[in-house]
């Protein structure tokens, strides 16, 4: 079975409660919309208070290339624009909308009937991507329609669906596999249309037997698209390893995939997309898994952003008494947030709470030069020698060590014997010396 | 938001793997068990008591400089010590006055480990400089080697023929005074030197028992293949060289591999995380030069045995090995 060809980890999977069908979530009375749900420039909202809102209504815009714009997933009256902490902890402008029912924008196509026929050409889709705010919803939320416009000199001949889902405990992607397999094949169409490549592949790890084979069943009427299934290792859900694993190509430094002909997306992307083009329907909503070792009962939401975090406990009964961490995303590379009145955001897979017991890293022991964070490096790194480089302020042998080339998966820290902070001195020295590298060119 | 500022922020990853230096270290401990029963089998009490007083001692030094000169919290919990203490003893000659023991134990935690910062920071392996430095300080106690004692089978062919010298030592020996090797070879059967019926250090005389700690180690991800099999291989092949040229002037190579410290040395020795390199390439060169080393300055140095000084020269090297020998990055290996 396929897998990418260096480093990686085996952290236990811990996916539970995966047959549970996804419950709707319902809409709190007050969502907080981030006004800058993506990466790249920040957007500016267009509302102010006062101004009713319908489901689908644009309250921001954005006119960087590197932009997405946000759509009211409620209908109601905005009540202000204020700073609230996202998952990283630092408070960004939010918009807050009082909800009054349920009232979506006409153009919105609401009805169950799957839609194949792809009407729109490929300078309309990528348009209409741009438009509905469709960003990648693996987690790094980077605007998809940009993806779908490469460069001059990069020609795209595969679009890889990353059904990957690596990250321990997350079940989101997996239960959207299963229930909506048929319109995120369509969702692949479009962007193979979009894209003009004649081939998609979708990578599923074999933890996931039942979405390969049901993947693979609807694949059978999608030409062009195929499944391939993925021995498990963590991180083949980053783009450059599944690049590698699906295709045996190998995305060099400082590139992007399009460099060697190859797009990927998320299956939940793909869904959107699908949503977005043939339905008309703006990126509102996603499915998160709530999920945790003393969660009762584990469940796959399907929630409209700014569904504050505590809504989402509270549907699974409440915070649990020992509960010590709440992480946004998974466990090897989400974020550890501290307020439950942060709210879902476009890339927030997942919900998960840890108890007091494995909120704590364990204690550091110094460093026995065992080389297992070099082993465990998926991108071929010494991460030990970045580490101590960037602890010691030597920001140019950080630089020379190749930090940038890091994709911050975790896997050094997680294997790491003593238990040292790698990947938090890594992300210090991969910040400075990017920094330092802008500062450089600037000159 | 108050109520909810108790729960934990920290960076990712939030999970983490079953590895830790304790389990390490006592995964070693473990792999040591068998050529420590054997040393104990051959060469009885004697054994057991010199080990006791070597890993006590180095407890208790590491402890002492720890709590009284660093001043830093108590690091026997790591197991470290516990097995310099161990690879000490089982590197030392049974009959050894136990003071010599205690003096060897203060060079390895003190000096070689301690001076250098402790845990991690040490460039040669501290057993091997208390080793070392007791062979040069008392080379008539360190080379006295009790003959062994099985409880059973015959115990009368090594009192008769070679009482007092390793099998290194007498074959340099007599290899220097014009017999044949392959004479000098009949006197001691392979499966005795296979199996540890021979003289030498405490842990070095069983082969089979130390194969079975290293394949406990490999199986547990404590080592990698890479330094034993380069280290025993390029012996291997630089002491077959030499007796193909020459087969009665160099003894043959499997000789070479059963006797003296080089099996122990390639598995337990060399293999030190601490004071190996870090990528599998420089674990190759780093076990190239260990055995081709060793070979040179057991065939041509002054000594019988060169393992010792073989591991601790490579150790001098590890620094360079790193920067030589930096990972295939992603996008460049296939």
């Amino acid at each position: 079975m396929k897998t990418f060809n260096i480093g990686g980890v085996h952290p236990h999977d811990n996916k539970l409660n995966t047959e549970a069908p996804v419950k709707e979530l319902p809409i709190p009375q007050q969502v907080c919309v981030m006004v800058s749900q993506h990466l790249g420039a920040p957007s500016q909202p267009i509302v102010k208070k006062g101004d009713k809102v319908k489901v689908g209504t644009v309250l921001t815009q954005n006119d960087a290339f590197l932009g997405a714009v946000v759509h009211s997933p409620v209908s109601g009256t905005v009540n202000k624009i204020a700073d609230i902490p996202d998952a990283s902890n630092y408070p960004k402008p939010a918009i807050f909308i009082d909800v009054e029912g349920d009232e979506w924008e006409e153009s919105i196509d609401r009805s169950p009937d799957i839609k194949r026929e792809i009407e729109l050409d490929a300078p309309a889709i990528i348009q209409k991507v741009k438009e509905m705010g469709i960003v990648g919803m693996g987690g790094a939320c980077f605007p998809t329609h940009v993806k779908l416009m490469p460069p001059k000199d990069a020609k795209a001949e595969f679009l890889l669906l990353n059904g990957v889902e690596c990250e321990p405990y997350l079940t989101c992607d997996y239960r959207l596999m299963l229930d909506h397999a048929e319109e995120i094949l369509i969702g692949a169409s479009i962007l193979m249309k979009a894209l003009g490549v004649p081939q998609a592949i979708v990578g599923i790890e074999a933890n996931k037997p039942k979405a390969i084979e049901h993947m693979s069943e609807v694949a059978k009427s999608f030409p062009g698209i195929s499944v391939q299934a993925l021995k498990m290792k963590y991180p083949q859900g980053a783009e450059k390893q599944l690049i590698k694993a699906l295709t045996g190509r190998a995305v060099p430094s400082g590139k992007l995939p399009i460099n060697v002909g190859c797009v990927v997306d998320n299956v939940a992307t793909c869904y959107a997309v699908y949503q977005a083009v043939q339905k008309n329907m703006p990126l509102i909503q996603r499915t998160v898994t709530v999920t945790g070792p003393s969660i009762k009962e584990p469940t796959n939401f399907l929630a409209r952003f700014g569904t504050p975090v505590s809504a989402f406990l509270e549907a699974v009964g409440g915070v649990p008494e020992d509960t010590g961490k709440v992480i946004s995303g998974g466990p090897m590379m989400g974020k550890s947030i501290m307020s439950a009145e942060a709210t879902s955001v476009k890339g927030m897979s997942g919900i998960l709470v840890l108890p007091e017991k494995q909120a704590h890293r364990n204690n550091i022991y110094p460093c026995i030069r065992c080389g297992k964070c070099v082993d465990a490096c998926p991108m071929g790194l010494e991460p030990y020698l970045i580490a101590s480089a960037t602890a010691a302020k030597d920001f140019d042998k950080t630089e020379k060590a190749r930090v940038m080339d890091c994709i911050e998966c975790g896997c050094c820290q997680f294997t790491c014997p003593s238990n040292r902070s790698l990947l938090d001195n890594v992300k210090l020295g991969k910040a400075t010396v990017g920094k330092i590298i802008r500062a450089r060119n600037a000159k | 938001m108050a109520e909810n500022t108790k729960w934990v922020i920290s960076g990712a990853p939030h999970v983490h793997g079953p590895e830790s230096v304790t389990k390490i270290m006592w995964g070693v401990v473990i792999a040591l068990i068998p050529s420590f029963l054997v040393s104990v089998y051959f060469f009885g009490m004697q054994a057991l008591l010199l080990t006791v007083v070597t890993v006590l001692s180095c407890l208790v030094f590491e402890y002492l400089i720890n709590r009284f000169f660093f001043k830093r919290p108590c690091s026997l919990g790591d197991g470290s010590a516990m097995i310099t203490g161990l690879l000490l003893a089982l590197n030392l000659p049974s009959g050894l006055p136990l003071w010599m023991a205690i003096v060897g134990s203060l060079v390895a935690i003190g000096i070689a480990k301690w001076a250098y910062g402790g845990l991690g920071q040490n460039p040669f392996n501290p057993a091997l400089v208390g080793r070392v430095f007791l062979l040069i300080s008392f080379p008539a106690a360190m080379t006295q080697w009790a003959a062994p004692k099985a409880l059973f089978g015959d115990p009368t062919r090594w009192t008769d023929a070679l009482s007092g010298a390793s099998p290194l030592g007498f074959a340099k020996e007599a290899l220097k005074n014009g017999v044949p090797a392959d004479k000098i070879s009949e006197m001691m059967p392979y499966s005795d030197l296979f199996f540890g019926n021979m003289a030498g250090s405490m842990g070095e005389i069983s082969a089979i028992a130390i194969l079975l700690g290293g394949i406990y180690m490999l199986c547990r991800k404590i080592i990698t293949w890479h330094i034993p099999v380069t280290f025993l291989g390029s012996a291997f092949l630089f002491s077959g060289i030499l007796w193909l040229c020459s087969p009665d002037k160099f003894m043959d190579p499997v000789f070479h591999l059963l006797t003296g410290g080089i099996m122990l040395g390639a598995v337990f020795m060399a293999t030190d995380m601490v004071t190996s390199p870090m990528t599998a390439k420089g674990k190759i060169i780093f076990g190239l030069g260990c055995g081709i080393l060793t070979v040179l300055i057991r065939t041509f140095g002054a000594y019988p045995e060169g393992v010792s000084f073989a591991i601790l020269i490579m150790n001098a090297f590890v620094p360079l090995i790193n920067r030589g020998s930096t990972p295939k990055r992603f996008a460049t290996c296939k």
